[in-house]
């Protein structure tokens, strides 16, 4: 099967008074028509500056994007504006990425406007109500405003908005995060219908492995603006091969009270991203570190077909594990 | 941690240190009142944590709050019931007396250490002030205390002349918790005390947090949404919705014997860690709107099991076992079909 998204060698730095502040280093992915990737990670990690680099929100400092078989940064007047509409996104934040004074009716309708994709207010109306219809919004709330919803039935909102340009693919960046558990699981249903029904490609961006687990097909675990670990979710599930990866999951509360095994804690916080030494970014805090982990950045490799991991010590960290 | 295995039975031995009964608080907006709890009753008992677990709008905060009489006047008040410490009512103390119970006996951690902090103030002095108002003590000395519970709290204590922006999320929260300890409290009140956190953080978070309860033989009132939180970190659990405690009871009785119908939803609604991946079944619906008091059960709009009856008349709580509480006409008890 071919792929919707191929990024390669994607590098996003920022300058700061401080230095260069590396956010995402040599970042390289692909995703298939109706797949989704997952890619977590904790704050700083650079998840989020991901999703916006292949959005093309912002620039990425080198490498490339391709959709569809474009070169995404080689697009510029209408080949751009359809991608825009190729390519949507879902924010975090339900309350800041609705415009307060404009209605339910009207945020939907507004980029169907300007996209030009129905004409006439009848058509536009229909338009916005099926939208509503298959985001589960109810139609009397049409014309109310963001402020008069909770949570879950603005951040259908969102999703209606993005699906009103009939997108191929949709950069997700932590949709549910701001949601209670009953209100997210009935988000997370609805993007899992309307994938099956729309056939739509996701780039899940998430800090929940529970979340990313349920809605992913491929993962991508980042830390520190570098991917440490890609794989199917069930690869990366069954066998963790990178200590970060095993050091998230390990710290993650289960509601489970039968378990023996409690949290496990790491040490230590993220060093600073700015002008990072050529080193394992993971180093100051793995258990396993060594000399060489200090001395050079580790690449991604495949140890088993499709898992990739970015350790020096892999190997024998595998070792001693089955010991 | 070891707490977690001990049986609803020797949960009830331990002495109650405050409890509280038949709270109502009430907030007014725009002339409509909101009402934020409806008549809950808790008790906090001698080294014990209790989990007081809800989503959004259920009125957690307003409860320790409530506790602490910090409920924000004239907007908000607490229009009944009563709190008891130490046989006092603490909504009947005197602002003085109460100024002398809060932040020594009784104590809080906030959620949000980027708000909880003073920015304007080194981190040293900020523990300093709770010390210097509680204790008999000079400022040189308070400062010099505050730097060692900053090592107690995993802070060097060199960097008591420091301010909050110099300090990451993580550390800004120890901070909160050193302010929250510095006078050893009987009862430590934690809101989400590490929802703002970084996953690897709240497990070192929490792990200070267990540690310092322990050592100072303290009480615990851990609100939270999470319910891995609960699992590892409480001994009873009080599940809250829309201002009314639905279901209370030991962790083996909300884990394993979750009778109420919103708990139950609550804890189908997780995407799974480790089992099958299936489908998610959400509760259906939303939360009910505060402004208007239910005549029925709060939860009935959303409830699959409901009645009429459940829409006309509240349910009383029910002891289903010992200790297990539960406010609902039809709980789904051991034995039913199986809920998960």
């Amino acid at each position: 099967m071919s792929n919707l998204v191929e990024v390669n060698n994607l590098y996003k730095y920022f300058s700061t008074k401080h230095g260069t502040l590396h956010a995402v280093e040599d970042v390289s992915f692909t995703l298939e028509k109706g797949q989704t990737l997952g890619v977590v990670g904790e704050s700083g990690c650079g998840k989020s500056t991901l999703g916006r680099c292949v959005v093309r929100l912002l620039e990425p400092t080198s490498g490339s994007i391709v959709f569809q078989g474009k070169e995404v940064g080689q697009l510029y007047g209408s080949e751009l504006k359809s991608l825009r509409r190729e390519v949507q996104m879902i924010f975090q934040d339900p309350f800041s990425s609705l415009n307060p004074r404009m209605s339910i009716a009207t945020i939907i309708a507004e980029p169907i406007k300007i996209n030009k994709l129905k004409r006439g207010k009848d058509e536009i109306e229909k338009r916005v109500y099926e939208l509503m219809d298959l985001v589960g919004l109810e139609r009397r709330l049409a014309n109310a405003y963001p402020h008069e919803l909770d949570g879950g039935r603005r951040q259908r909102i969102g999703i209606a908005r993005a699906l009103a340009v009939e997108p191929e693919f949709i950069v997700c960046d932590e949709p549910v995060s701001a949601l209670d558990v009953s209100i997210q699981a009935q988000i997370l249903n609805l993007l899992e219908d309307l994938q099956d029904t729309l056939e739509l490609s996701y780039l899940f961006i998430t800090h929940d492995m529970s979340v990313v687990r349920h809605i992913s097909d491929k993962l991508m675990v980042m830390y520190m603006g570098t991917v440490v670990e890609t794989g199917s979710v069930e690869d990366v599930f069954k066998e963790r091969l990178h200590p970060y990866t095993e050091a998230l999951m390990a710290a993650i509360p289960i509601p489970d009270i039968d378990r023996e095994e409690r949290s496990k804690i790491i040490a230590g916080e993220i060093s600073s991203p700015i002008d990072p030494p050529d080193a394992c970014r993971f180093a100051n805090r793995c258990k396993f570190a060594q000399d060489v982990c200090r001395a050079s950045s580790p690449k991604l490799r495949e140890i088993t077909p499709g898992h990739q991991v970015a350790c020096h010590l892999c190997e024998q960290i595998r070792q001693t594990g089955k010991e | 941690m070891s707490n977690n295995t001990q049986t609803n039975k020797s949960w009830a031995e331990h002495e109650t240190i405050l409890e509280i009964k038949n709270l109502h608080v009430e907030y007014s907006s725009d002339d409509k009142p909101v009402y934020a709890v409806n008549g809950i009753d808790l008790e906090i008992k001698e080294g014990q944590t209790l989990a007081l677990v809800g989503e959004t709008g259920a009125g957690k905060t307003s409860t320790a709050l409530a506790i602490l009489g910090l409920i924000q006047q004239p907007q908000g008040k607490i229009t009944q019931g009563e709190i008891f410490y130490e046989g006092d009512d603490l909504l009947k103390l005197k602002d003085s007396e109460m100024e002398s119970i809060r932040g020594s006996v009784i104590s809080m951690i906030f959620q949000d250490p980027m708000t909880a902090l003073n920015p304007v103030l080194s981190v040293g002095d900020q523990i300093a002030e709770v010390i210097t108002l509680h204790e008999d003590i000079d400022k040189e000395s308070a400062f010099k205390k505050a730097g060692q519970i900053m090592e107690q709290v995993g802070v060097p204590g060199e960097r008591a002349a420091e301010y909050p922006h110099q300090f990451s999320g993580g550390m800004r929260q120890r901070i909160v918790i050193a302010i929250a300890i510095a006078c050893e409290p009987r009862i430590l009140l934690a809101d989400e005390p590490t929802t703002a956190l970084d996953v690897t953080i709240q497990a070192q978070v929490l792990d200070l947090i267990r540690d310092q309860i322990a050592r100072l033989n303290s009480s615990m009132l851990l609100i939270t949404h999470d319910l891995g939180v609960v699992a590892e970190n409480a001994n009873e659990v009080a599940i809250m919705y829309g201002g009314e405690i639905l279901e209370k009871g030991s962790l083996a009785d909300i884990f394993h014997d979750r009778a109420h119908p919103y708990t139950i939803g609550l804890f189908n609604s997780l995407p799974s860690f480790t089992g099958e991946k299936e489908r998610l079944s959400p509760i259906p619906g939303h939360v009910p709107d505060p402004t208007q008091l239910a005549s029925g059960c709060i939860f009935a709009d959303r409830c699959a099991r409901a009645t009429e009856q459940c829409h006309r008349s509240k349910p009383e709580v029910k002891e289903i076992s010992p200790g297990h509480l539960v406010k609902c006409f039809f709980p789904e008890l051991k034995g039913d079909a199986k809920h998960e």
